[in-house]
């Protein structure tokens, strides 16, 4: 046990859960029983605190333990994460703006509500809600690792500190709704900066400087066997490296808790703004990775197996006891803001796409807001189920399918703001034809380093498929590929058949309309613009 | 600070500049730029400063962007 550093973690997370209760009077909400006001704060919120809120979302307490353990297990490949989250923000500016003026002309708070209305099939918007909520409950268990790694570094063994801290913040959640998180974000990322900026200022200081740094992590790469790893890419894992970092950055958009953060902003101004100041989080993730050299060189050692402890085992080491307690703090509290806008996110998609679409068509906005708050509280206890009763590495392994299916989504959510081309029929073959594909490209991929047969990671070797070479592809890009091929052939031999297709309920000035636009009907209970 | 434009009510996101935003996608998707130790900054490798550095590529171009087609008010 370590008494400063639990005392500092504890005394912070009280805190913030405190924060998380008196949100419900932030911004002074009329009523909180609609899912606009609990499941999207109003739909008001500036740039600044959907900088927050979007950075809190996106840059995950997972992501800050997982990516530097990637990169100390594995080298270069692990920094994936980097270009990742450079190409996502110009490659979605334009888009999310359409999604947004789009969802407020027609007063839309999931991304299949958005298919709903625009391919007219009901059918098609269960397979996304499901889709959305399948994807993003394995990424809820991932914040329980992150906060797991913490404490087992503190001495923490047991369960019992872990169900502490998800039911406070199923509780906080249930009441407040999304205004929790955006509030809490501020104190989040607030310690992440300062416990950063000070590791990488202070940990090569004490380590000898950078490149000491990185000799040693080559010294590293270089005595083990697997030919994968290194500083540097090899000719075999530059198109991996790269497809990832594509197809990760199509996925990020289409899981429903980045569409929640982005639907939450006040207007289209605020959206196209953080498009050019979310990549400050891209260079705190850069930063993070560079942990992962870092723990080479100090030589840490992870707590039994797991890799995902050397980063709080990093600091742990290097850092004053008081100092490492404001460090696990800020990745304790870093899970509990993505955690709670991706439960608000999955079950606002189970009250509107599935609740109030089959089970009780005339729900009233209190009912679904009801709904959701419960649906919240499950997918929750379902997230610490996950991670109690299965191994970790489990949980990880359905992320990874998580982002090879959402990516399969891709077609009627992001292709369907620009077209309407698709033949609802076609959208449907070709989820499911992509579906398929994932599983099965999945499935096939071996991992001999965890002792895995099948689903051990995302590399795909083409070598599989017949061609003689050593080459590995993202499996998630193989499957859209795929997805999209029959969604193109599904649509003409549907077309072919005249089968009939749903109606288009948007006009094409709908996805240019902005906040005081006639079309968009303000909330009366929204705080007043700034 | 913005152009005026003819076709107020059309796209408002139109711009020549929107071009801009292939740059910051293309780039840091060709690893043979940055796939190298030398030179390095600071004792960091190539491979690492110069991904960082794509992030101001992306920052510059989103930026141009978002001012040539922001809705004043």
């Amino acid at each position: 046990m370590k008494t400063t550093e639990i005392v500092i973690f504890t005394l912070l997370f009280l805190v913030v859960s405190g924060l998380g209760f008196v949100a419900a009077r932030w911004r002074r909400p009329g009523d909180l029983a609609t899912l606009d006001e609990w499941g999207l704060g109003g739909r008001s919120f500036g740039s600044w605190i959907t900088w927050f809120l979007i950075g809190g979302d996106l840059y995950t307490a997972y992501t800050f333990v997982a990516v530097p353990a990637l990169i100390f297990g594995a080298g270069a490949m692990g920094f994936y994460a980097v270009p990742y989250t450079v190409v996502v923000y110009p490659m979605v500016m334009l888009v999310l703006v359409r999604l947004w003026s789009v969802s407020h002309v027609h007063n839309l708070v999931t991304p299949a509500d958005f298919v709903r209305v625009r391919f007219g099939s009901p059918t098609l918007a269960l397979l996304v809600a499901i889709t959305g909520i399948v994807a993003t409950m394995p990424y809820i268990a991932l914040q329980l690792v992150g906060i797991e790694a913490v404490l087992k570094t503190m001495g923490l063994t047991g369960d019992l500190p872990l169900i502490i801290a998800f039911a406070i913040l199923a509780a906080y959640t249930y009441q407040s709704g999304l205004r929790a998180p955006a509030l809490i974000a501020f104190v989040k990322d607030s310690l992440i900066y300062l416990v950063i900026l000070v590791a990488i200022i202070y940990i090569p200081a004490k380590l000898g400087g950078w490149a000491s740094i990185f000799d040693a992590a080559k010294a590293k790469f270089d005595a083990t066997p697997n030919p994968g790893d290194g500083p540097l890419l090899n000719a075999n894992n530059q198109l991996q490296y790269v497809t990832l970092a594509f197809g990760s950055a199509l996925a990020l958009f289409l899981y429903p808790h980045s569409v929640t953060g982005i639907l939450a902003s006040r207007n289209r101004n605020v959206i196209k703004r953080n498009m050019s100041a979310l990549p400050a989080y891209s260079l705190l993730l850069g930063l993070i990775a560079l942990l992962g050299y870092m723990a080479i060189a100090a030589g840490v050692k992870p707590i039994g197996k797991d890799s995902n402890t050397i980063v709080p085992q990093l600091f742990d080491n290097v850092f004053p006891d008081w100092f490492a307690g404001v460090a696990f703090a800020a990745v304790g509290i870093g899970a509990l803001v993505p955690a709670a806008i991706m439960s608000i996110a999955a079950a606002n998609l189970f009250a509107r796409n599935i609740y109030r679409e089959y089970l009780n068509r005339n729900a009233t906005a209190a009912q679904e807001a009801t709904v959701s708050k419960i649906a919240s509280l499950v997918v929750k206890i379902g997230a610490v189920l996950v991670i109690l009763l299965i191994d970790p590495q489990f949980s990880i392994d359905l992320q990874l399918i998580g982002g090879v299916i959402i990516l399969q989504t891709l077609p009627s959510v992001g292709l369907g703001l620009y077209t309407r081309w698709f033949h609802r029929g076609g959208l449907i073959a070709g989820w499911a034809a992509g579906m398929a594909a994932g599983m099965l490209l999945l499935y096939n991929i071996a991992n001999p380093a965890t002792n895995h047969a099948h689903f051990g990671g995302s590399a795909f070797p083409l070598s599989q498929l017949g061609f003689d070479t050593k080459i590995t592809v993202y499996a998630g890009f193989l499957a859209l590929i795929v997805n999209l091929v029959v969604a193109v052939l599904g649509t003409f031999v549907a077309r072919a058949f005249k089968s009939a297709d749903g109606p288009d309920g948007t006009r094409p000035e709908d996805y240019f309309a902005d906040q005081g636009d006639p079309r968009v009907h303000e909330l009366e209970t929204t705080a007043p613009a700034s | 600070m913005t152009t005026p434009r003819a076709d107020r009510g059309r796209n408002p996101d139109r711009s020549p500049l929107n071009w801009l935003l292939l740059l910051p996608i293309a780039i840091p998707l060709i690893p043979p730029l940055f796939n190298a130790d030398e030179p390095r900054l600071f004792g960091i490798p190539m491979f690492y400063w110069l991904q960082l550095a794509f992030i101001i590529l992306g920052v510059t171009t989103t930026t141009l962007v978002y001012r040539a087609t922001r809705r004043n008010r």
